[in-house]
């Protein structure tokens, strides 16, 4: 099977049950992708497919071949950290650090979802042009996003800080 | 998991012929609930055959209805510019379901055959279970059933259909297309799933390799105005302990039509003909709300732990029908 992961084209011969979230951490060597329930219910796994948030736990892997796959790993690095990695540390958006791979993941997408005008549930106007990114918004947005030490506070303020602010 | 074979379909009759030519097999949408049952070993297909490549596409037909392919998925049904505007009961319902992250990978088909959440029917190695082993038992009926049905429920199955998208297909009457080894058809979506009588393991009428290729919405100008309300444990990513989908059109305060499906209460989206029947030519006053309530709910039947959601749902349906009226 051919991916295309971060920008790079990887070849895999896996088992036809694999998910796409072993596949990136026992075959591809990309740990970065944590597995929590691997049953949907935590966002631990969240990756981007052609821009958009998946957990890649329910992904078979055979089903995402020729998609554009990215990783935690293929947003940021240890030197240069994207900007939203920049705010998870600046405000604490962290404790234990295993479910921040997922949070990022899922806030990019959800910024990029925002913007391109997608509602949510507690959005008052479903046919409104403009989503305005406050806090319930923030909320309800990434509640596919479990984090057990309970930075919530730390991981919301990160993302005003990255999305919100910057647009506002 | 069990293994099995995998297969890509290029269009609809491709896909019915390779489920025609294998046996066990099932159609892949967004696997979001197919490769969890398949871990858990209560799906054991030999073929997937991979339908996510088919009808991606929504379309407004001439006469204003809304054909929205199988394999859309939940998120860009709930985007779409003219289910937010015109059917935000839709848009709402689905954004009530899931998270964001399982909404992009399930598809419209596979939303439709999603299976119940009762604890019993996931616990292939203790429980007794109709539906998953036909004879066996419910151990839902007599145990922990707080999340389980009220209505139409048989002594053979009492769990609930999990969708919240389907709640609202069934108040939009909605029109299930389906094709098969015999030919495409059509089937209402109210009539789509059946209620679990002495079969509870026979869950929807389609037949043995049927897929659904579309959904089609009618053209309903009530459903401008519509909304899904959803009272769960939780403020989001639960699911639903009732749920109301609701449309009304109230002229000098009158109630001129009004359409109204539940979730959460029974094996099927629980279409509410009783609240319609008597709403309709009544004044729109919260009382009359309540007394429509009642009468649906009339012959509700609680078990051990799940009465509280008798009067649940007469609130939540007095609740949803007050706040849709200005
Ligand atoms: C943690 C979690 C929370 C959830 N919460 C909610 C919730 O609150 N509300 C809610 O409504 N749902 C919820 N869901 C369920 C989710 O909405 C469904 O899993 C999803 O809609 C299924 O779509 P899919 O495309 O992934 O289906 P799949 O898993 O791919 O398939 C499901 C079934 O449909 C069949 N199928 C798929 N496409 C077709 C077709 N075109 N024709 C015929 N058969 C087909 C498959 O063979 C299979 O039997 C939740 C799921 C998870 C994992
Ligand atoms: S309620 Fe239905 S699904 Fe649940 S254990 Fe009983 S038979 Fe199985
Ligand atoms: S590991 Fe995928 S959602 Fe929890
Ligand atoms: S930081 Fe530990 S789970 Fe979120």
């Amino acid at each position: 099977m051919r991916f295309h992961i971060n920008g790079d084209i990887r070849e895999a011969d896996v088992d036809i049950r694999t998910s796409l979230l072993d596949l990136l951490r026992e075959h591809l060597a990309l740990p970065g992708t944590k597995k929590g329930c691997n049953q949907g219910a935590c966002g631990a796994c969240t990756v981007l497919v052609d821009g958009n948030r998946i957990n890649s736990c329910l992904a078979l892997a055979v089903q995402y071949e020729e998609r554009e796959i990215t990783t935690i790993e293929g947003i940021g690095t240890v030197d240069q950290l994207d900007a939203l990695q920049a705010m998870f540390v600046e405000h604490d958006g962290f404790q234990c650090g295993y479910c921040t791979p997922g949070q990022i993941c899922s806030a990019i997408a959800m910024a990029a979802e925002a913007q391109r005008g997608l509602p949510s549930f507690v959005t008052p106007d479903l046919a409104a042009q403009a989503i305005r990114l406050d806090h319930d918004e923030l909320r309800e947005r990434m509640s596919g996003n479990l984090c057990r030490c309970g930075a919530y506070n730390g991981i919301i303020d990160a993302i005003r800080a990255t999305f919100v602010e910057e647009v506002a | 998991m069990e293994s099995f074979t995998f297969a890509r379909a290029a269009d609809a009759r491709e896909a019915i012929a390779l489920a025609s030519s294998r046996s066990e097999t099932r159609y892949l949408g967004g696997g979001t609930n197919l490769v969890d049952l398949m871990r858990e070993t209560i799906e054991r297909p030999r073929t997937l055959i991979d339908v996510t490549g088919l009808a991606n596409e929504i379309a407004v037909r001439g006469d204003g209805a809304v054909v929205i392919g199988a394999a859309v998925t939940n998120t860009a049904l709930a985007e779409h510019r003219h289910i937010r505007t015109l059917y935000p009961v839709l848009s709402r319902a689905i954004l009530a379901g899931a998270s964001a992250q399982i909404r992009n990978m399930a598809t419209v088909g596979g939303n439709l055959l999603q299976r119940t959440r009762c604890y019993y029917f996931y616990d292939n190695e203790a429980a007794a279970c109709n539906k998953r082993a036909p004879g066996s038992g419910c151990d839902a009926r007599d145990g922990f059933n707080r999340i389980h049905a009220i209505l139409g429920a048989s002594p053979a199955c009492v769990a609930t259909h999990p969708s919240d998208m389907c709640v609202a297909l069934s108040a939009l009457d909605a029109i299930v297309h389906v094709d098969g080894p015999n030919g495409p058809r059509t089937i209402p979506m109210t009539d789509f799933h059946r209620l679990p009588e002495d079969r509870p393991d026979i869950e929807t009428m389609l037949e043995t390799g049927e897929l659904i290729t579309a959904i089609e919405l009618p053209a309903a100008a009530i459903a401008r105005r519509s909304t899904y309300r959803k009272v769960r444990d939780r403020a989001s990513y639960a699911f639903a302990l009732v749920s109301v989908a609701a449309a009304i059109d109230v002229q000098d305060g009158v109630v001129a039509d009004v359409r109204l499906a539940l979730g959460g209460v029974a094996h099927k989206p629980w279409r509410a003909h009783q609240v319609e029947r008597l709403l309709v030519g009544q004044p729109a006053t919260h009382a009359a709300f309540r007394v429509a309530a009642e009468a649906e709910l009339a012959d509700a039947v609680p078990l051990r732990d799940n009465a509280f959601k008798i009067e649940l749902a007469r609130r939540t349906i007095a609740a949803t029908l007050a706040d849709l009226v200005p």
